[in-house]
């Protein structure tokens, strides 16, 4: 079943007088329960699709459904509720809110979905105690190490049950040892829970934990292929 | 939206990490508040205060002067002709129908001597209706009566000024004190008055009988002259009907011809008190005027706060659009914590400002209340200053593209 589709997307930015083209003509189809790794060079327009599937950035042109819905011409608001239901974000920067204890940032998107204060608890605190941080759950970001934060993220992201998780560099700012445990956590989140993730990254030993590998050079969709497990 | 206790929570959280910015920006808010509640509070108590003299010189008072004089093109003044007389008190009393009391007035000013003790102070002969005039009552004794008019009886009635520097604590009834060397037996004590509203002690003064006065003490008058007649209308509805058959009974009885000037005023002491009240009133509100323009600053501030806060925390409006946070979510977030700030910035100005006007009246005098419609509008000034100067970095921040503000280091 498809779960993600765009056809023909366009992506512009204006810089001075031309227009920089970010994305030219990407068509991808990404099946519900795919482990799909996005990679090329910086600047290659990866992290601009991953941005236009996630619903946090609009293409210039062309169509993209998520879940047989378009999402072209869809309001701020509308496209909040889909990020808020659908799609869950583990940033390379953990992108945490600091001052704010594991337990709230993982209550986050269920408190933009109107969830009731004790459910969120109690939801979020499973969520935390899935990825081994239930003694956490008051800790600071400051005061969690770098793989404690991304599980928080990861633990935000699947929270509100999101069928979708996206992943922009998940592992960058990691040391080797932690990127591994990081990478397994969600092999085994699409193997046990079927959530469709979608990764980007540069190094080939992260995208090699994936199941597809989509390549991008220069705004155009290289090579699609299957990852030959040995 | 999301719950408003939840917002309520995230705002207070972000108000308390920068303490010091939030309390800087809450004193713009707090003097303004504060600085209107002491101004509405003086000019209530002033206002309060003019209308307690209305009533202490007599509600719906009337006053008569002589007119002036012109002595070879020199005009004399107010009261430097000798027209008014007791005949004439006498007729308002007897025929102007909206009038309750009358009392013709002679005064000067006599040393009092009781014992060792020596005074100087205003005497006022007059007759018997000039308590119910000035509505003042005796705290001791009896007030004069007709027959001590008729027979010049040598009886007074003091103010309590006078009997405090006379008397001490002795009681003062049926003591003779002397008047220009004159013994006058004391029969009443007035009703303590307190200041007027130039400053003038009103318990400063003696009462004696007008025929006495005429007769022993101001001897050099013209018989059956005085200095002043002072009436009481009926009604505060009936004064500009008292002023008015006063002025027609006295032009008929001095025979002033229909195109000649009036030979005496006739003034309405009340009006000229309400008139001050009003004046009094305006100042209050101008004062309030100038002190709610420091509460449009300190609201500027909390906007200028507002707007650095929202781009120090991009980052965190982007997270939490990801997230799934609509546009509404944002701006209530910056519209409460803005609100946040001016209400307790309000509250704590309320409690300051409440507190100086109690010290004002306690300590120095000066008068000064505090209304509750002055701490309503306070407060509900100091919300609305949150909310429209909360709403433009609210709405500034809504606005951001989730990517960019993810990205905004």
């Amino acid at each position: 079943m498809t779960l993600i589709e765009t056809r023909q997307l366009v992506k512009t930015y204006d810089v001075g007088d031309e227009g920089v083209h970010a994305l030219e003509n990407v068509s991808v189809k990404i099946d519900k329960g795919e482990f799909v790794a996005i990679m090329g060079p910086s600047g290659s327009g990866k992290s601009t699709f991953m941005n236009i599937i996630g619903c946090l950035d609009q293409p210039t042109a062309g169509d993209y459904f998520l879940d047989g819905q378009t999402i072209s011409g869809l309001s701020r608001d509308d496209l909040a509720a889909i990020r808020n239901q659908k799609i869950g974000f583990v940033f390379q920067g953990f992108n945490l809110l600091s001052r704010t204890s594991a337990l709230e940032n993982v209550e986050l998107p269920l408190l933009y979905n109107h969830v009731p204060a004790r459910q969120r608890k109690e939801e979020s605190l499973k969520a935390l105690k899935m990825l081994g941080l239930e003694e956490r759950a008051y800790h600071h970001p400051n005061q969690l190490s770098g793989g404690q934060q991304q599980r928080v993220a990861i633990a935000r992201a699947l929270v509100n049950q999101a069928p979708i998780l996206m992943a922009d560099e998940p592992t960058g700012n990691l040391d080797t040892k932690t990127s591994i445990e990081i990478m397994e956590l969600l092999v085994q989140l699409n193997r046990d829970s079927g959530t469709t993730i979608i990764l980007v990254t540069h190094e080939p030993d992260i995208a090699d934990f994936s199941k597809r590998i989509i390549r991008f050079v220069d705004g155009h969709v290289v090579s699609d292929e299957e990852v030959q497990k040995s | 939206m999301i719950s408003i206790f939840s917002t309520l929570r995230i705002a207070l959280r972000a108000l308390w990490v920068k303490k010091m910015r939030s309390a800087l920006t809450m004193l713009g808010i707090i003097i303004g508040v504060s600085a209107v509640i002491i101004m509405l509070a003086v000019g209530t108590g002033v206002s309060r205060k003019i209308s307690s003299q209305i009533s202490s010189i007599g509600s719906n008072l009337i006053i008569i002067m002589p007119g002036s004089t012109t002595q070879g093109g020199v005009r004399m003044g107010g009261g430097s002709q000798s027209t008014l007389t007791t005949g004439d008190a006498e007729a308002i009393l007897r025929e102007c129908s909206a009038v309750a009391a009358v009392a013709p007035m002679q005064f000067g000013t006599a040393q009092v001597v009781f014992g060792n003790q020596n005074w100087s102070t205003g005497i006022q002969g007059t007759t018997p209706g000039i308590l119910e005039v000035k509505d003042c009552g005796l705290s001791a004794g009896r007030n004069m009566s007709d027959q001590d008019i008729r027979s010049a009886t040598k009886v007074c009635l003091l103010g309590q000024t006078v009997v405090d520097n006379l008397f001490g604590s002795m009681d003062p009834l049926g003591q003779v004190i002397r008047i220009r060397k004159i013994p006058f037996t004391v029969i009443g004590v007035l009703e303590s008055k307190g200041q007027s509203l130039g400053g003038q002690d009103q318990d400063d003064t003696i009462i004696v009988p007008l025929s006495t006065a005429q007769k022993k003490l101001f001897g050099r008058t013209i018989p059956g002259m005085v200095r002043s007649i002072m009436v009481k209308a009926r009604s505060s509805e009936e004064l500009s009907v008292a002023e008015r058959q006063i002025t027609d009974l006295l032009r008929q009885r001095h025979r002033i011809g229909p195109n000649r000037e009036d030979d005496f005023t006739v003034m309405n002491l009340t009006q000229v008190l309400e008139m001050a009240e009003q004046t009094a009133n305006t100042f209050a509100l101008l004062l309030g005027a100038i002190a709610s323009v420091s509460l449009v600053v300190g609201g500027i501030g909390i906007m200028n706060i507002m707007l650095v806060s929202v781009t120090e925390r991009t980052r965190e409006i982007g997270i939490r659009m990801a997230v799934g946070a609509k546009t509404w979510d944002i701006r209530i977030q910056f519209i409460v914590e803005a609100l946040t700030l001016s209400m307790i910035g309000g509250i704590t100005g309320i409690i300051i400002g409440g507190t100086a006007s109690f010290i004002l009246s306690n300590v120095f005098e000066i008068p000064s209340v505090v209304s509750l419609p002055s701490v309503l509008l306070a407060f509900c000034f100091s919300g609305l200053v949150g909310i429209f100067f909360g709403f433009y970095p609210a709405y500034k921040a809504s606005l951001l593209n989730p990517i960019d503000a993810l990205r905004f280091e």
